[in-house]
């Protein structure tokens, strides 16, 4: 079966692709199988230059799902270009740097450059792990459609925002990145959540909040990609709780033209090719002969023929 | 490092709230070093739980695990029998570097349930040769364990917090009278312990196994950070360690 789609800047075999964060740069999971495999390859968060992070304990198990404040460690962007995206080049995948920082300098800076080595841009407005920045042009519409309008005026590639979950309207975000000029959206980001351990009466993370991931925050992500869906015309990347590919259909009927899967990595490192390889399968199961139909598909089911696959 | 479906031959609670846990499977084959671990997932959690390999035999193709009951997870895991399943990621990380460690006289320093990769490094050390003094520390007499096999290796030295066994103290207590006995450290305990360890002997070369909450437990995720002394600035422990030279990290 054909499970290829094609958004602005990216032509992939499938729709299933590595969350930002979750995957690195890529090396660790080639080991596990080969990267080709991949619709595409979202890179970990890139920033101006060198950052460290937060204190330990940097991530919490959690019902269903896992807290993370990891905090954008990474080498900065000129050393991801020099010593990580040549080892993704190397293979026929497309590549999608995720671009951080504190203020709208730093992300133009970071686009500028690391646009012309990559596929398209995922802009991440929605961190929720760093002091500055990061979450604020997330959940700020204002600011989220200028530091938008920049970075897509800084990139050589298209540019898809990463929404945070963390906002009343998420409408209302979709629709001010739209009209900035974003060409495709994220969604979503983790929420900001805590645990505390009460022996010692304090956060479990050292940083005190972090970042909700994993099965928990599907319903939330099903229900605002399908609530964005009717209202801008851009293409989605949904991602949230994704662990199979009955999954991977839900986020497709809601309105995702792809997704990609973050925290299950952790728990099964083959997760992304498995759920590849069980797509065609699991399309049939429910009466589908390409990803196209299934995109949005919850939108349009009007007549009973459900009847006929229940 | 592969994801394996291992079968358990053999489990058995060994001291208060601590059990041996004995797997079978192909990817035994691929542990290079003492002190490597393993990611273990149990049923209903979201995330792996990494256990130290404590023991291991080629030939049979096992792994011995020695865990504590510390919380949740590793309370379901007590409920698995021999003949179930467990989903076993590994083996991962840098463990003791065998091969390039030279020394004549080691000594051995472990707290509590950082004991078990000592007792595989251990072993292959007085195989070589090596002459062995250990010093392991415990709560209370009812939590010790590997005390009769690390006396087969050589001079045991036992702490306990309350006295019940051994001598009264913290495993660093021993150390003044030790001054001069060996010539290499290897420690595995709390974070607190090794800096006490690491400060002590800060001398003399040492290797320490360290512990974090992870996430992927392969290098991906930054989770597990130390920061390093470097230009660098940081090992993930999952895979740059969790054995490092104790110069090659910093502990806070
Ligand atoms: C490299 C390494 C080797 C280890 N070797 C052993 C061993 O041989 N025997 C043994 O008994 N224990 C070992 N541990 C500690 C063991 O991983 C934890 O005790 C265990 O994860 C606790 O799980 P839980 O569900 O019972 O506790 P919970 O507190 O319910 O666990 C919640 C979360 O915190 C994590 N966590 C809690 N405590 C620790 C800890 N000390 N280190 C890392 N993660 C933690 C858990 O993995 C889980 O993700 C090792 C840890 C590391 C990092
Ligand atoms: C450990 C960890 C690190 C992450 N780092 C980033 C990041 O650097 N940039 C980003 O945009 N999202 C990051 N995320 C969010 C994920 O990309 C994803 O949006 C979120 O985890 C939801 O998907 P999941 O439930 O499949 O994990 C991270 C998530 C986790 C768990
Ligand atoms: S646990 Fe993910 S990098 Fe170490």
């Amino acid at each position: 079966m054909n499970l290829s789609v094609n958004l602005p800047g990216l032509s992939l075999k499938n729709p299933v692709m590595p969350a930002s964060g979750c995957f690195g740069f890529g090396k660790e999971f080639a080991q596990f199988y080969d990267l080709e495999e991949l619709g595409a390859v979202i890179m970990k968060a890139a920033t101006g230059s060198q950052r460290f992070g937060n204190a330990t304990p940097r991530v919490a198990e959690t019902a269903s799902g896992m807290l993370n404040a990891i905090g954008l460690q990474n080498p900065g962007v000129d050393q991801i270009i020099t010593d990580e995206v040549p080892f993704l080049k190397e293979r026929q995948v497309p590549i999608i740097a995720n671009v951080a920082g504190s203020t709208v300098e730093e992300y133009v800076t970071v686009t500028g450059k690391i646009s012309e080595h990559v596929d398209a841009i995922e802009l991440n407005i929605s961190c929720p792990n760093v002091k500055e920045g990061g979450v604020q042009f997330g959940t700020d519409a204002t600011l989220a459609a200028e530091v938008t309008a920049e970075v897509v005026s800084a990139s050589h590639v298209p540019v898809y925002v990463k929404l945070s979950p963390n906002v009343t309207d998420i409408v209302e975000m979709a629709q001010a990145v739209e009209s900035a000029g974003a060409s495709g959206l994220s969604m979503v980001n983790t929420l900001t959540g805590m645990r505390i351990n009460p022996k010692t009466r304090k956060p479990i993370i050292a940083n005190g909040t972090g970042g909700l991931s994993g099965a928990a925050i599907k319903p939330i992500s099903i229900r605002m990609i399908h609530q964005v869906y009717q209202a801008v015309d851009l293409p989605i990347i949904g991602m949230g709780g994704i662990e199979s590919a009955d999954d991977v259909i839900e986020y497709l009927l809601a309105g995702a033209n792809a997704v990609a899967i973050g925290s299950a990595n952790f728990k099964n490192p083959f997760i992304c090719k498995e759920i590849i390889d069980e797509l065609p399968e699991t399309l049939e199961k429910y009466g589908f002969s390409k990803i196209d139909d299934v995109i949005g598909g919850a939108h349009i089911e009007k007549d009973p023929t459900h009847l006929l696959r229940s | 490092m592969n994801r394996e479906s291992m079968t358990i031959l053999h489990h058995e609670r060994i001291a208060k709230d601590t059990y041996q846990l004995v797997l079978k499977g192909k990817l035994v084959d691929q542990i290079e070093d003492p002190g490597q671990f393993v990611h273990l997932l149990i049923d209903g959690f979201y995330l792996r739980r990494p256990v130290s390999i404590a023991d291991y035999d080629k030939s049979s193709g096992t792994v011995t695990l020695l865990y504590k009951v510390l919380g949740e997870g590793t309370k379901a895991l007590t409920r698995k029998s021999v003949g179930e399943q467990l989903d076993v990621l590994g083996p991962g990380g840098q463990g003791f570097p065998l091969k390039s460690i030279q020394t004549q006289r080691a000594l051995i320093i472990g707290g509590g349930i950082g004991i078990p990769p000592l007792y595989s490094l251990a072993k292959h050390l007085h195989n070589q040769g090596v002459t062995i003094i250990s010093v392991l520390g415990f709560q209370s007499m009812d939590d010790a364990f590997l005390v009769d096999e690390f006396e087969k290796f050589g001079e045991v030295y036992i702490t306990t917090d309350d006295g019940s066994l051994g001598r009264k103290g913290l495993v660093t207590d021993p150390l003044s009278e030790l001054e001069g006995t060996f010539d290499t450290y290897f420690t595995c305990g709390p974070t607190p312990m090794l800096k006490a360890v690491s400060e002590r002997l800060s001398d003399i070369p040492g290797y320490i196994s360290m512990e974090e909450r992870m996430g992927c437990g392969i290098g991906a995720c930054f989770a597990c950070v130390v920061e390093s002394p470097d230009k660098k600035g940081y090992r993930r422990i999952c895979c740059d360690g969790p054995v490092f030279r104790s110069e090659e990290v910093v502990l806070s």
